[in-house]
This record gives structure tokens, sequence and C-alpha cells, in this order.
């Protein structure tokens, strides 16, 4: 953070404190009282620098030199025996708003926005576009300096960051999730099935969203399984948040250092050995173990609840995987390898 | 010291702020700078009023009185100083809460933080907590990146050494650079090459050493108009896509389907066990034979013949491999 606690008593310091001090008396002007914490987490520094940078506010204030002139910093409230903890600012009126955004920072924001943007879905443009359209108005207003220029927008224009360089609809999707646990409100997904290549609606209660080797999944009680079931988020095509409460209670966030199948029972162990070329699925998938061989092949053990994922993993992996044992599942893809070059003859 | 320091540079900000006239210099002296020398004054002066403006804080210099040669005067006004309304609703404030973990470079990490603290001081809620599950990434590797986002910014003319693909040998560039754009996953600078007398493209990778300044900000202007992102579309090397044409079991493929350019109901296939669909898509090359096979029986390549070819022998290969 660009924030960081002056430790020495040089310029960097005063001017890093001017710059937090700009944007504290604002925050509490707009929210009333805060407690001290609070407000140290949203502005990203620590409960004993803000204390700081309020006793300075002390010292400020109007050019008159009278008391009443000083902007008012309730101390004992934060320090001392009578202490709750609440910060309150007084007769700073004119710092009631923040100073407007830099040219760097409406570059950065509306750069990373347009980032956002590039690739993701209908619905999620529509929400970034009008973000940006809000933020680029305000970057815009204003920002005429005495010389004419529009440098915030202006410079905006200049940085471009394409297509499809971040990805926000599952971040997105991702947010409403969580707060459709928080809420104790039900969801109806439409989740693809990559085993059965279909798409399945389904409602359930969402206990959070967790992460497993890079790829992120919605812990949920599913009513049509009647089963706590991961959803990849990839895989949810739409979450609609109900106006319906949850009917079961979690069992606590699944602890997912146990592997991600942990909970199901019919699951088999199956053991693979992988060319290099297929080397990337240990990063993607729940495998239990994994051993070199000499000649530079992996073998692998991978727990399968469903064979025909297995099949379609294999066949996408083709010819670098083969399966060692069981057998059954080395059938399952020769038939299926067979019946699709079938096609081609 | 320091604290002092910031005392005198917010009361001077407060003291420009609150007048609704220009304050003359020799007003502002005897208020905040009482106890110092001529010379110690001029120097503290320049650099608070150099320290409040690298903050974005707008003084403007004026006179008082027209008529009169007098001494300048400042003040700062509020609607230059101030941060507009932005009212955001929810889900607005929360791509903008997910902007803040879009940059994969600090310097501009940090200016997006600082931008999304100054919105949550104007009284918009943005809740940053939940997003840490996923970080959408915007990263700039390149080193020669802050230079030429510099640049950019300011419309200062760079120079740089710079290789060209298939050649061993870089030459010195000099540039008037209008943007800098991400395109198929890479960084290029787009600008006019003033020794070539055109537009020109350069990929940021292969910028060798750092870029340096070359000239005053402001010395050149971009002309109106220009698309810095259709400019590096026109000039820099075209990503790698194909237009593959598929026959897909009917209920089967969804993902290709959500993609396709054109789908072509019940056509003839390559069996009569279901009924086949023509899927049209434009896709990155690599990666689509893989995607297609994992469909095995449900999908049929008619086209490229490269990509039928090379999933028929990853078949051959795989059922010689098990038998």
């Amino acid at each position: 953070m660009s924030r960081g606690e002056p430790t020495t008593a040089g310029a960097q310091g005063a001017r890093d404190q001017v710059s937090r001090l700009l944007t504290l008396v604002p925050f509490l002007h707009a929210r009333g009282q805060v407690r001290l914490d609070d407000a140290a987490v949203a502005l990203g520094v620590s409960p004993a620098q803000l204390v700081k940078d309020l006793k300075v506010l002390l010292m400020c204030g109007l050019p008159g030199g009278y008391p009443n002139d000083l902007i008012d910093v309730d101390l004992d409230a934060l320090e001392g025996p009578e202490a709750d903890g609440v910060i309150r600012v007084s007769n700073a009126d004119y710092l009631a708003r923040p100073l407007r955004l830099t040219a760097t920072e409406a570059t950065a924001v509306i750069v990373a926005l347009r980032a956002l943007r590039g690739g993701a879905r209908d619905d999620t443009r529509e929400v970034v576009d009008r973000a940006l359209a809000k933020l680029e108005a305000a970057a815009a207003d204003g920002a005429d300096g005495a010389d004419g220029a529009d440098p915030s927008r202006a410079a905006a224009t200049r940085v471009e960051p394409g297509e499809g360089a971040a990805d926000a609809d599952i971040a997105l999707l991702a947010t409403r999730l969580v707060q459709a646990s928080r809420d104790r409100r039900q969801v109806r997904l439409t989740y693809y099935v990559p085993s059965r290549d279909e798409d399945s609606l389904r409602d359930v209660d969402p206990r959070g969203v967790v992460a497993s080797r890079g790829v992120q999944y919605l812990d949920a009680w599913c009513h049509l399984a009647e089963a706590p079931r991961l959803f990849r988020l990839d895989r949810i095509g739409t979450a609609e948040v109900l106006d319906v409460p949850i009917v079961t209670e979690a069992e606590g966030p699944r602890d997912l250092a146990e592997g991600l199948f942990a909970r199901t029972t019919d699951a088999t162990v199956v053991t693979l050995l992988l060319d290099p070329p297929a080397h990337w699925m240990v990063e993607y998938y729940p495998v239990e173990e994994v051993t070199a061989t000499d000649d530079g092949r992996l073998r692998v053990q991978l727990v399968v609840a469903d064979p025909r994922w297995l099949t379609r993993l294999l066949l996408r992996l083709a010819p670098h995987a083969r399966v060692v044992a069981p057998q059954r599942y080395a059938d399952d893809f020769t038939a299926s390898a067979q019946r699709t070059l079938g096609l081609y003859s | 010291m320091a604290v002092r320091k910031t005392e005198r540079l917010l009361n001077l900000l407060i003291m420009l702020l609150v007048q609704r006239h220009y304050v003359p210099k020799d007003r502002i002296r005897s208020i905040l700078y009482a106890d110092s020398s001529d010379e110690a004054f001029e120097k503290m002066f320049e650099r608070d009023k150099e320290e409040l403006r690298s903050l974005g804080v707008p003084i403007e210099v004026g006179h008082m009185d027209s008529y009169f040669d007098d001494e300048p005067g400042y003040r700062i006004r509020p609607d230059r100083f101030a941060l507009p309304d932005i009212d955001l609703s929810a889900d607005e404030a929360a791509v903008v809460g997910l902007a803040t973990k879009v940059w994969q470079h600090a310097r501009l990490a940090d200016a997006t933080t600082e931008a999304v603290r100054k919105l949550v001081a104007l009284g918009v809620d943005v809740d940053v907590s939940a997003l840490d599950i996923v970080q959408p990434r915007l990263s700039a590797d390149e080193p020669s990146f802050d230079a030429f986002w510099e640049a950019t910014q300011d419309r200062t003319p760079v120079t740089f050494t710079y290789l060209r693909t298939g050649q061993d040998v870089a030459s010195r560039r000099h540039l008037q650079p209008w943007g800098v754009v991400r395109y198929s996953g890479r960084w290029y600078v787009v600008g006019f090459d003033v020794d070539r007398h055109d537009e020109r493209v350069f990929r940021l990778s292969r910028v060798q050493g750092p870029a340096q300044r070359d000239g005053e900000p402001g010395s050149y202007d971009v002309p109106p108009g220009t698309d810095v992102r259709a400019v590096a579309r026109r000039l820099a090397p075209a990503p790698s896509t194909e237009t593959a044409v598929l026959l897909v079991r009917a209920g089967a493929g969804l993902p290709l389907r959500r993609d396709a350019d054109t789908i072509q109901p019940d056509v003839v296939g390559p069996d009569d066990r279901t009924i086949w669909d023509r899927v049209e898509l434009t896709r990155a090359a690599l990666g689509l034979a893989d995607e297609v096979l994992g469909y095995g029986p449900d999908v049929y390549v008619e086209s490229p013949s490269h990509l039928r070819a090379g999933v028929v022998s990853r078949l051959h290969d795989a059922l010689a491999v098990g038998s």
C-alpha cells in the first residue's frame, strides 16, 4: 500500500499524511460517527497511525488563529479512561468532500474497469458500463483545469487493456453467491454437467465460495441431489437469488485440504499414466498421488466419481494418457475412442 | 518536523480553499511562515505548493487586482478541488471494488485503491472483503511499461532501443507515444515514429533496456479521434484464431453452441442415431482439438481439414497405445 506509515520525519511523510487526512475527514463526514477500528480498515492504515493523524488535525483550521477556527477532534473518546473508540470530528465542513481523482488514479481505475469489461458476458458488461460512465463523468467534471485541458479523461483513453484481459464474470458471480449465503437465501442455478454434456436446473442452499487448485466452487446443499455439492463457478450458467430462505444449516465451511471429493462415497481411485503433454492435468484435477516414472511419465491416482467424466478427460488428453487400472475404465475409453473414430470412416 | 509540516500544508490548503478571492502572498507569509527569513520563505512556499499540487490539489495563481502590478495571489476553487458526487448502485459498487483487484502492477494497484478510497470517503459503500476468492488479473510485467505509461499520460516523446521480430540488431527509435494497448495478451505502444514519419506500433517486451524521456511534457498532440486500439489491431500481428465447422449431436456440446457464430439445425450427420446440427464457431486455434475430442462421438469435425486430421490421428494413436 502506498499509505505506508511514515517512519522518518521526511517530506514524503508529511505529504502522505496530508493525503490521508484529505480522505479521512470526508469519510467521517459522510458517515457521522465511525469506530476507530472500522475507519482504520476502510482507509488501509493502522489505528495507531489514525490517532496520530487525528492529532495533527487538531492544529489545523481557518486562518483566523482563534480557538473556534480550529478543527475539533474528541481525543478523550479515543484515548484514556473515557474512551469509547468512536471518532468525532467537527468544525471541518470545508473538507467535507474528498479531493478529485488524480490523472493516474482515474486512468488506473478506468483501465481496470475496461479490463473487466472485455470478454465479459452481456449482463456483466452492462453493469461495468454503468460504473464506467459514472467514473468517467466524475473524472472529467471539474478536471478542466486552468489550461482548459481535460487530463484525466483524455489520459484514460490512451490506455487500452484489450479484450479478455481480466475475467469479471466469475468474480461478480462469486460476490453474488457469497452475499446470498450471508443473506441465507436460496439460489436457482443452471449448471453445466460436463460428464453428461447437459445443463441442469437446481435450487441450492449456498454456503460459501471456496477455491482449490485455482478453481472456484460454490459450496451448497443441492435440493435436487439432496446432498452437499460443489459447483464449479465457471460451469454455472445463470444464478438467480430467490426470495426463499435456506432450509438446511451449513456444517461449517468445507475444508478442501482433504480433497474435493472427501464426502463422496461412491468414488473410485483410477491409476493413470501420463506423457509429458498431459502433465498439466495434475494441477487441475484432484489427484491423490503422483510419482514420476523413469521414462519421464507421471503415474497418478485420480479420484473419479463419474466414469463418463473420466472418459471425456482421457479423450481430451488423447493419446497422452492411459488407464493402468481398473481395466473397465480403460475399456470405456477404448470403446468411446473407437466410436468417435468410426464417425470419420 | 513532519507533523509541523503536515500542519502547514493542510493549513495552507484550507486557507486557499475557504477564500473566495486570490490570497496575496504576503498574507500567506504572515500567517503561516511568520518565523522564516525571506529566502527560507520563498523556498518553503515553492516546495509546499508543489507538494500539494503533486497530490492533485489545483492551486491557481492570479492577481488580486488587474489594474495594479501587485504580488500574485493564490486560491483553490472548491469545485475543482472536490470530487463530484458519484452515485453507485450496489452492483456498480461491486465491480468498482473488483477493479482494485485487477492490476498486477504495484503502482497502478495502489492508484486504483486510492481512487476507490476517495469514493468510499464520498459515502459510496464498496465492500472488497468478498472479492479475495477470485482475482482477475491484468499484468504489466514489461520493464518499460511504466515509462511508456507516463509518457502517454503527459505526452512526452521517448527514445528507446528496439529489437524487431526476426532481426538480431537492435536500433534506436524516437517516438511520440499516443497510447499503450494490450492486444492478444501483450502490451504495445502506439505512436508517431519521428524517424520514419509514420504511425508505428512497438511490442513492449521487445524494448531493450530503459525507455528515456526525450523532450518536454505536452510537446506534441495526439491526432484528434485516434483510437489506439484500432491502430494496434491494424499494425500488430493478428492473434491466431480460426473458424471451425462442426457437426454436433442434438442436445450435446452446449459450451460449443453458446460460443457459436451460427447454428444450422437438423443437417445430415455422420450417423443416424440422433439428429445432428451444424455449428460454426471462431476460436483460438490452440486447444480446439482438445476441446472437440472431449465430446467424443457427439462432435464431428467438418473443417478445417488440419483440425479434422489432427483429431483422427490422435484417436488412432490413443487406440494404438491402448492395444
